[in-house]
C-alpha cells in the first residue's frame, strides 16, 4: 500500500503541481543517472535515458496504482527505458545468467586458506589485516572514493547496478529484486561477487 | 541442539552478504556467529565488509544537470495542460 505521504505526492503531480515535480527529480534524478550510467555506454547516452524514463513516468502517472512503492515504480521505468536503450547500443545485461564466466572465483583468492593437505584445511593463512592499521584519514580520503568508483566501473554491468542501487543508492534487497525483476538468490550472488571485489580493490590500496 | 560441522574460513567468507542481509537461516546465522567467536582473520573479513559498504554509501550523485532539469520541468509543464 502506497503511503500517504505518496498518495499525496502522485496526487500533487496529477493536478499539476510543479513544485513537487521538481522535487521529485532532485530527489531520484542523481540515482537515476547513476544507475542508467551503468546500462549504456556514456554519460551523454544516459542522460537520455533519464529523460525518456520520466517521460514514461508523467505518461503512466495517470494508471499508477501505488501496487508498489512510486519509487520502485519509477525506478522500472528507469531500468526497463535503460535496458532497451542498451540492447539497441549492442549491449546485453545478462541478470538472469547467475553463471557467468568472469567468475567462478570465489569472494577471496583460494591461495590465501591453507589447502586440504593441512591440519585446518579452509581456514586463513593469510588473514585480512585490519584497516584502521592503514595511515589516519587514508580510509576516507578522496582518493578512496575515486578507487572505488572506478572499480564499480571495472564490474561486470549487472553486478555493478546491483551494487550501485544497494551500497551507493540505499536500495534494500526487495526494491533492487522487484526494480530488476530477479530473484532473491540471484540479487545476492551479483551483490556478493560485486562488494568481495571491491574489498579485494581496497585491501590492495590500503596495504 | 549441537551444530554438526564447523564452518571454515573459505565457507564463512562467502556467506558474508547474506549474513550481513540477515538472509541466513537460523542454523547458519549460529554456525557463523560460532565461527566468527574465535576466527580473527573472519572477524576482520567481515568488518572489512561492513567498511567497503560503508565507503561505498560515500559516493555521491552527481546532480542532474540543468539543461535537463529545465527540459524535465517544461515535458511536465506540457503534460499538465494536456
Amino acid at each position: 500500500m502506497p503511503s500517504v505521504e505518496e498518495r499525496r505526492l502522485v496526487d500533487a503531480l496529477r493536478a499539476g503541481d510543479e513544485r513537487a515535480f521538481t522535487k521529485l527529480v532532485q530527489e531520484y534524478g542523481p540515482a537515476m543517472l547513476r544507475v542508467a550510467r551503468m546500462f549504456v555506454s556514456s554519460r551523454a547516452v544516459a542522460e537520455e535515458v533519464v529523460q525518456e524514463a520520466w517521460l514514461g513516468v508523467l505518461k503512466g502517472l495517470g494508471r499508477f496504482e501505488g501496487r508498489s512503492s512510486l519509487k520502485t515504480w519509477i525506478f522500472r521505468i528507469l531500468t526497463n527505458t535503460a535496458k532497451t536503450r542498451a540492447v539497441r547500443e549492442g549491449r546485453s545485461i545478462p541478470f538472469s545468467a547467475l553463471a557467468s564466466d568472469d567468475d567462478e572465483s570465489g569472494g577471496v583468492e583460494p591461495d590465501r586458506f591453507l589447502g586440504d593437505d593441512t591440519r585446518f584445511p579452509g581456514h586463513w593463512a593469510l588473514p585480512p589485516q585490519r584497516w584502521d592499521a592503514a595511515p589516519e584519514g587514508r580510509l576516507l580520503a578522496d582518493e578512496t572514493l575515486e578507487l572505488i568508483e572506478r572499480e564499480i566501473a571495472k564490474l561486470p554491468p549487472n553486478q555493478a547496478i546491483v551494487v550501485t542501487m544497494r551500497d551507493v543508492e540505499g536500495f534494500d534487497a526487495e526494491d533492487v529484486r522487484n526494480v530488476l525483476d530477479i530473484s532473491e538468490t540471484n540479487q545476492r550472488v551479483l551483490l556478493h561477487r560485486a562488494r568481495s571485489k571491491l574489498r579485494r580493490a581496497l585491501e590492495e590500496y590500503l596495504r | 541442539m549441537r551444530l554438526d560441522r564447523e564452518l571454515s574460513c573459505i565457507e564463512v567468507v562467502e556467506l558474508v552478504t547474506a549474513y550481513l542481509d540477515d538472509a541466513l537461516g537460523a542454523a547458519d546465522r549460529e554456525r557463523v556467529e560460532e565461527h566468527l567467536v574465535f576466527c580473527d582473520g573472519c572477524s576482520t573479513y567481515l568488518e572489512q565488509n561492513r567498511q567497503t559498504v560503508a565507503l561505498t554509501g560515500r559516493l555521491v550523485p552527481d546532480d542532474i544537470p540543468a539543461p535537463l532539469r529545465e527540459s524535465l520541468v517544461a515535458a511536465f509543464r506540457e503534460w499538465s495542460r494536456a
